[in-house]
């Protein structure tokens, strides 16, 4: 790990200023994927403002019947709290299938949602890979490519984002609350924080450097029923091949794209009235392959009507 | 920088470079080897310890972070004179062979079973908003953290399960 220094921020304000002022900081809340990457010098930060203790970390009901999450709760806070269990159960799916209770009792939700990529050529700090080092190439293009996006990469990055509570976030049509450096909070839906790699794969949000995730704002929850399902090459403790989320005629489709894949060619079919089957079709035609990451196709086609016909039982509703 | 933990129930002010890991102070700073350093990635659970009763990866965290924490090792949970009923139930049950994941099982079971009382769900779990029914599918999910190379598993959950019926 390359010298930093550290601070504990005493409240959101102060965090935001001194990242304004301090070139090169991040934000450190649980760590768990920051501390692995400086530890492999993947990232290198000069200062850490850790935001971990701020009172950010409440889950609250709105005034409109939905929940807002504080930014710095524990995932397992999250998946556990009974709000979240009977009104948004995909969520707590979610949630549990991703890493191992010790990450998930540590690791927060802003930090999830920025969580970086497992594409091993970004891990891999003696290949090019233009998300790490920017310019140098793409090794997943033509290399190990089996994890690799199918929607919306581009010949710069083929890597998908892992975060499995994303997915469910997406589903569930959640914003996001953003304090800003210069102190200002806004809002926005959480689809539009991830961005596509095009040619800058290395700016995976489009939150203002500096900017400070606060809370997950979840609307009411839809009517229907929520599933989350995952498929991955063990049974526990693995980054997915492939996940879908669905929260009544929404769905969002994980580890197959940079961001979590809002999939709206197939609710859009699922609306009209075609079947699971021909539904996700329907979203399969933009998808593309780079070799061996072409049996992601397939394994989508075969999860996404198990998981519609899942969501459709009695007792899957909130 | 200076920070004062409280480790197995004294409090112990170390003045450390901001990158040492909990888990390097704990071994490297205040000498108790217990927590393991298996991956240093946080991916293999031998240096779980438990932080104000909760299980994380000592490994994955900044021992600056925890300034003012409550920090249980296995060198707080008993000693050889007087054993945690979940250490004399590995050792009935034959729960190790090389025993270097051991402290990390043993922390995290110990945490794992907190949490299986607050109800706390897995992805095993059927029902989320029922009581949690303690099979041992959900045992076993819950210490997925936790990799024991010498593959003692089938012992591990017969410890856990007779020291979670004797603490129960």
């Amino acid at each position: 790990m390359r010298p930093f220094t550290y601070e504990r921020a005493t409240d959101a304000a102060a965090a935001v200023k001194s990242a304004a002022e301090t070139p090169n900081a991040k934000f450190l809340a649980g760590g768990t994927n920051l501390l692995d990457l400086m530890k492999l010098e993947i990232e290198h930060p000069n200062h850490l403002i850790d935001v971990g203790r701020l009172p950010l970390a409440k889950i609250e009901d709105t005034a409109e019947g939905g929940l807002r999450i504080g930014a710095m709760a524990s995932n397992s806070h999250v998946a556990a709290d009974p709000r979240v269990r009977a009104r948004y159960p995909v969520l707590t799916q979610a949630i549990v299938a991703g890493g191992s209770p010790q990450l998930r009792n540590k690791a927060s939700v802003g930090g999830n949602l920025l969580q970086r990529t497992r594409c091993a050529y970004f891990y891999d700090t003696s290949k090019p890979c233009n998300k790490r080092a920017p310019g140098s190439g793409c090794g997943a293009l033509e290399g190990l490519n089996r994890n690799s996006a199918i929607f919306g990469a581009s010949h710069a990055c083929i890597a998908t984002h892992p975060s499995d509570m994303a997915v469910a976030l997406v589903a569930l049509d959640a914003e996001v609350e953003v304090l800003s450096p210069a102190g200002q909070a806004r809002s926005f839906p959480l689809m539009e924080l991830h961005r596509l790699p095009g040619e800058t794969p290395d700016v995976e949000t489009h939150l203002i450097p500096g900017e400070l995730i606060t809370a997950v704002v979840l609307p009411p929850p839809p009517k229907g029923g929520q599933v989350y399902r995952k498929v991955r090459d063990r049974a526990s403790y693995s980054a997915g091949l492939a996940s879908v989320a669905i929260a009544g005629g929404r769905m969002a489709l994980g580890a197959v794209a940079h961001k979590p894949w809002r999939a709206a060619e197939a609710e859009a079919a699922l609306a009209s009235g075609a079947s699971p089957a021909e539904a996700i079709g329907a979203e399969l035609a933009a998808a593309s392959a780079n070799g061996r990451n072409g049996f992601k196709i397939n394994l989508i086609s075969r999860l996404v009507p198990a998981a519609v016909a899942e969501a459709r039982e009695p007792g899957r509703g909130a | 920088m200076k920070t004062t933990i409280t480790v197995n129930g004294e409090a112990r002010t170390l003045d450390v470079d901001p990158r040492v890991t909990l888990l390097d102070a704990l071994r490297e700073h205040l000498r108790l080897t217990g927590s393991k350093k298996g991956c240093d990635h946080g991916q293999c659970g031998a240096c779980t310890v438990l932080v104000n009763g909760v299980r994380i990866n000592s490994c994955l965290s900044l021992a600056v972070m925890h300034d003012g924490d409550q920090v249980t090792t296995i060198e707080g949970i008993g000693t050889a004179e007087t054993l945690h009923p979940m250490q004399r139930a590995f050792l009935t049950e034959d729960a190790f062979q090389c025993g270097y994941c051991t402290p990390g099982q043993i922390c995290s079971a110990l945490g794992m079973l907190a949490e299986v009382a607050e109800n706390w769900p897995s992805q095993e779990t059927a029902d989320l908003t029922a009581k949690i029914a303690f099979t041992d599918d959900e045992l076993r999910e819950r210490m997925s953290g936790n990799i024991c190379r010498c593959s003692a598993y089938p012992q591990i959950v017969a410890a856990i399960r007779s020291a979670a019926g004797e603490l129960a």
